[in-house]
């Protein structure tokens, strides 16, 4: 039996960004003993990227703004595939959410009256997004990190002991969910700096991971987005849904080469940018769906006297959701009307004065001069779509974020699927992060409180096995069937995230995506090879190698689900298929291990290691179908749900 | 664009010692020291340790020394050295060497849970807070910090002197205190708790003899010893020696 050092906690949450955080303190205040596993140092999560805001109909700046009209957003921008209940919870909540923030120390800018100032984004009717100019994740990991810390030193007062109830377990990865029966036991994992490993025995075990994006080659996402919560969700038995709606932000910086990807604001469209292609034409008017043309500007000038007076005007179509702008330039770029460098144009010099630029952008006019050399006061951006977001995720019960079939297991944030359908709108994301943070890590301590005596055991056969599987790149030469020296762990990855890229990226086709599939057969034998040089101290090799495995999951996922669903919608565009079809819009498509009884991941390389399921979603509650008019519903709805 | 090949010294080793090794690499247009390292570890060193993660100056992960100045390896641009010339990477040098270029930076995190939180107000419930622009201007700026911690690595009260950790809180803490007293609805005061005078009793805002290291380092451009540190000290002398102000905190606390 392997030796590795145990620990007992209530209520484990793997992630400590917005959404893991949120869900400590929520499980530690509800008086869990609460432990947080990241992969990076405390404060560093992803969730520092976001940059334009939270979304909450709190009617600061407009006061016509209200929970049911945010909803509808989020509906419309998700295509109607939404979770509903979900969408409904956090549309409703999302006010209190942010205001709780300012009880524990966040400063938003402000209003002329002194409220949380909102600001205008993609998809949204009022300026709803509660922000810190361009730095608004920064603030709320900050603001949580700090909540966080304030919880410990009540905890010290008390027991003399800062991580009596609650501890941050920093630079350390889980690679298993360990079970007992159906139930969570715990997580297994091992500590990035001396490579040690380590079992929390836990009843209850949150999952709060982020994304999947560095299974693409250009994306906004960092290292840490490596699908890790969603390969340990389906290892342990739980289904993912909805993989294919992968977002593409249809602004991310292409030039330089090194910074291809990263994040351009949708706050700059927001505040007044527009986008041009290389013939000077505002090139989106040309791109409004007919499901939202009632909604969009149908000329320059109204589209710019819409910013001072919406009531009497209709937004620019930069503002339509990110889906139908990622499409619209990479229909552009590929019309030969880009970009010297690939992309369009974005352009806030000619729309405001340059100290209103650097007031309300600095990290983009700061990011733009330092890394591309690029003065955005007096000349435009260059930018192009980038892996930004998945909305599939794990399935979830909409009021607890209970993941389904594995009891005590539970989800939130981005690696939970549903909230956003088919496609987020800007802002819903760091406001999912906090309504179902607090949510899971409700209902996993109380969940785990439940429990009393019966708490499930860890199993020692269990831990042997995951020690095992995390070796096994140290000793990747021998043993392995003829498989020659072993492979180098970032050649497989460079390969990987150049196959999504090219064929399952933001347009896709049946031949390519089984190409796709195939591909990832031969990638998933090589990754049981990659081996890796050195010791298990602080080891970045090792690391990756073990992170190809929830990467090659999870693009199995996105692969399969994607060429199932014959539809455009949302983020995910057919070639072959480009209509949205209502026949669809029911359906979600849900991916789970095509062995589910096996510990250890299957190395049948041609069958693929993930099984696809339909199932028809839940009819939307009738007082909600309300919200809408019947010739609006009547572009998304079959026949026969209208007319239930 | 060109590509060249660049010379890099790396140091590697751990707590028990290391050497600066030298490398050969390919470096093109438009690239950061951090793709150099990165390309390293997918070339030649697979085993090369750092820290990283946005990649774009927004979490402050990859601090460390090149050419002997504290940086962030992701927005220092290859450019701005000369083609011939040696870069040296090394790790931040006030803190414990783990791995390569990656530290222990537990300090800081031992520091934070040091200074008292925010006390929220009684009697002004969640939605109910009202603050204008102005007044949150200041303590905005500070919360700016992405925690790189090279304030903390280049200030001299800490750099060589060991013994001086356990006394000083160093310049993003002391900010931190700064902010925490420029909030408009802080109630830290009503409580009973003096954030200025614990800056001077207990985080050793006296080490600090204003050099303004921290905020040439910064790489948000922060003025942490203009804007926080230096009006600190102030609010804190008045503190002390003012008799009236003095007078007022006995009166006061006694009511």
């Amino acid at each position: 039996m392997s030796v590795v050092d145990r620990q007992e906690w209530d209520v484990v949450v793997v992630g400590a960004g917005g959404a893991g955080l949120r869900a400590a303190v929520e499980a530690r205040e509800r008086g869990a003993r609460t432990a947080v596993i990241c992969k990076s140092l405390f404060g560093k999560a992803h969730t520092v990227m976001a940059e334009g805001g939270i979304a909450a109909a709190m009617g600061n700046v407009n006061s016509g703004d209200n929970w049911q009209v945010h909803f509808r957003d989020t509906m419309r921008g998700g295509k109607f595939l939404n979770q509903w209940r979900m969408a409904e919870l956090h549309a409703r909540e999302a006010p209190q959410r942010v205001w709780e923030l300012e009880t524990w120390g966040a400063l938003f800018d402000r209003t002329k009256d002194g409220r949380i100032s909102q600001r205008n984004f993609g998809g949204h009717e009022y300026p709803r997004l509660a922000h810190v100019g361009d730095r608004t994740g920064l603030e709320l990991i900050r603001t949580l990190q700090q909540k966080i810390v304030a919880l410990q030193q009540e905890d010290f007062r008390e027991t003399g002991d800062y991580e009596s109830r609650l501890k941050v377990f920093q630079e350390c990865t889980v690679t298993r969910v360990l079970k007992d029966g159906p139930r969570v036991s715990g997580v297994f994992g091992y500590e990035r700096e001396t490579g040690r490993f380590f079992v929390l025995q836990a009843p209850a075990v949150v999952i709060a991971t982020g994304g999947i994006g560095k299974s693409f080659k250009v994306t906004s996402n960092s290292w840490e987005y490596t699908g890790d919560g969603h390969a340990l969700a389906l290892l342990a038995g739980a289904p993912l849904l909805n993989m294919e709606f992968v977002q593409f932000h249809p602004t991310g910086m292409v030039w330089p080469p090194s910074v291809k990807g990263i994040l351009v604001t949708e706050s700059v469209r927001g505040d007044g940018g527009v986008l041009r292609n290389s013939e000077g034409k505002r090139f989106m008017f040309d791109y409004v769906p007919d499901v939202f043309k009632d909604k969009y500007a149908e000329s320059e000038e109204e589209g710019d006297r819409w910013y001072d007076d919406p009531d009497h005007n209709r937004r620019p179509p930069e503002l339509l959701p990110r889906d139908e702008v990622a499409r619209a330039i990479n229909a552009e770029v590929k019309a030969g009307r880009g970009s010297p460098h690939g992309g369009v144009f974005l352009d806030v010099s000619t729309r405001m004065p340059a100290d209103v630029i650097t007031r309300r952008l600095p990290s983009m006019y700061h990011q733009f001069k330092e890394l591309a050399d690029v003065d955005i006061t007096a000349e435009p951006m260059e930018v192009g779509p980038t892996c930004h977001y998945v909305m599939g995720g794990i399935a979830v019960d909409s009021d607890t974020a209970a993941a389904r079939g594995v009891p005590g297991l539970f989800a939130a944030g981005e690696v939970a699927g549903g909230m956003h359908g088919s496609n987020r709108l800007g802002g819903n994301s760091l406001s999912d992060l906090l309504v179902f943070g607090r949510r899971a890590g409700w209902h996993a301590a109380e969940y785990a409180g439940s429990l009393a005596d019966t708490r499930p055991r860890v199993d020692d056969v269990q831990v042997d096995t995951a020690a095992a599987e995390a070796l096994r790149p140290f000793s990747a030469e021998g043993g392995e069937p003829a498989g020659g020296p072993p492979e180098n762990p970032y050649t497989v990855h460079q390969e990987l995230q150049q196959t999504m890229n090219d064929l399952v990226g933001i347009i896709r086709r049946a031949h390519e995506m089984e190409q796709a599939l195939d591909k990832l057969a031969e990638l998933r034998v090589r990754a049981r090879r990659a081996g890796v040089e050195g010791h298990r101290q602080f080891n970045p090799g090792w690391h990756l190698a073990l992170d190809l495995r929830n990467m090659l999951l999870v693009s199995e996922c996105v692969a399969r689900a994607a060429l199932e669903r014959t539809e455009s919608r949302g983020g995910h565009t057919r070639e072959d298929h480009a209509a949205m079809d209502r026949a669809w819009r029911n359906v979600n498509l849900l991916c789970a291990l095509a062995e589910p009884d096996d510990a250890l991941p299957v190395t049948e390389a041609v069958r693929g290691q993930i099984a696809l399921t339909r199932e028809t979603t839940e009819p939307v509650r009738p007082d909600l179908l309300a919200l809408f008019e019947k010739e609006e519903l009547v572009k998304y709805l079959a026949e026969e749900e209208l007319y239930e | 664009m060109s590509s060249y090949e660049a010379r890099f010294k790396v140091w590697r080793g751990d707590v028990r010692g290391g050497a600066l090794e030298d490398f050969r690499v390919e470096v093109n247009d438009g690239e950061v020291v951090l793709d150099i390292i990165h390309r390293l570890q997918a070339t030649q060193a697979p085993d090369l340790a750092v820290r990283w993660n946005c990649k774009a100056g927004k979490c402050g992960s990859c601090s460390a020394e090149i050419n002997g100045r504290p940086r962030l390896l992701c927005m220092t641009r290859m450019s701005v050295f000369e083609r011939d010339e040696t870069i040296t990477v090394t790790p931040l040098r006030a803190f414990p060497v783990v791995r390569d270029l990656v530290t222990d930076v537990g300090f800081n995190y031992t520091k934070a849970r040091q200074i008292p939180a925010f006390v929220p107000p009684e009697g002004v419930g969640p939605g109910e807070y009202r603050m204008m622009q102005e007044d949150v201007d200041r303590p905005q700026e500070f919360r700016k910090c992405i925690e790189c911690f090279l304030c903390q690595d280049v200030c001299h009260v800490v750099r060589d002197h060991e013994e001086n950790k356990p006394a000083f809180a160093g310049p993003r803490f002391l900010m931190r205190v700064a902010e925490l007293d420029m909030h408009p609805l802080d109630a830290a005061e009503e409580s009973g708790l003096d954030r200025k005078r614990t800056a001077q009793d207990e985080h050793g805002l006296g080490y600090c003899n204003i050099t303004k290291c921290c905020t040439e380092v910064c790489p948000e451009g922060i003025r942490i010893t203009d804007n926080a540190l230096i009006p600190l000290k102030e609010r804190a002398v008045d503190r002390k020696y003012d008799p009236l102000v003095w007078l007022g905190s006995k009166i006061r606390r006694r009511s």
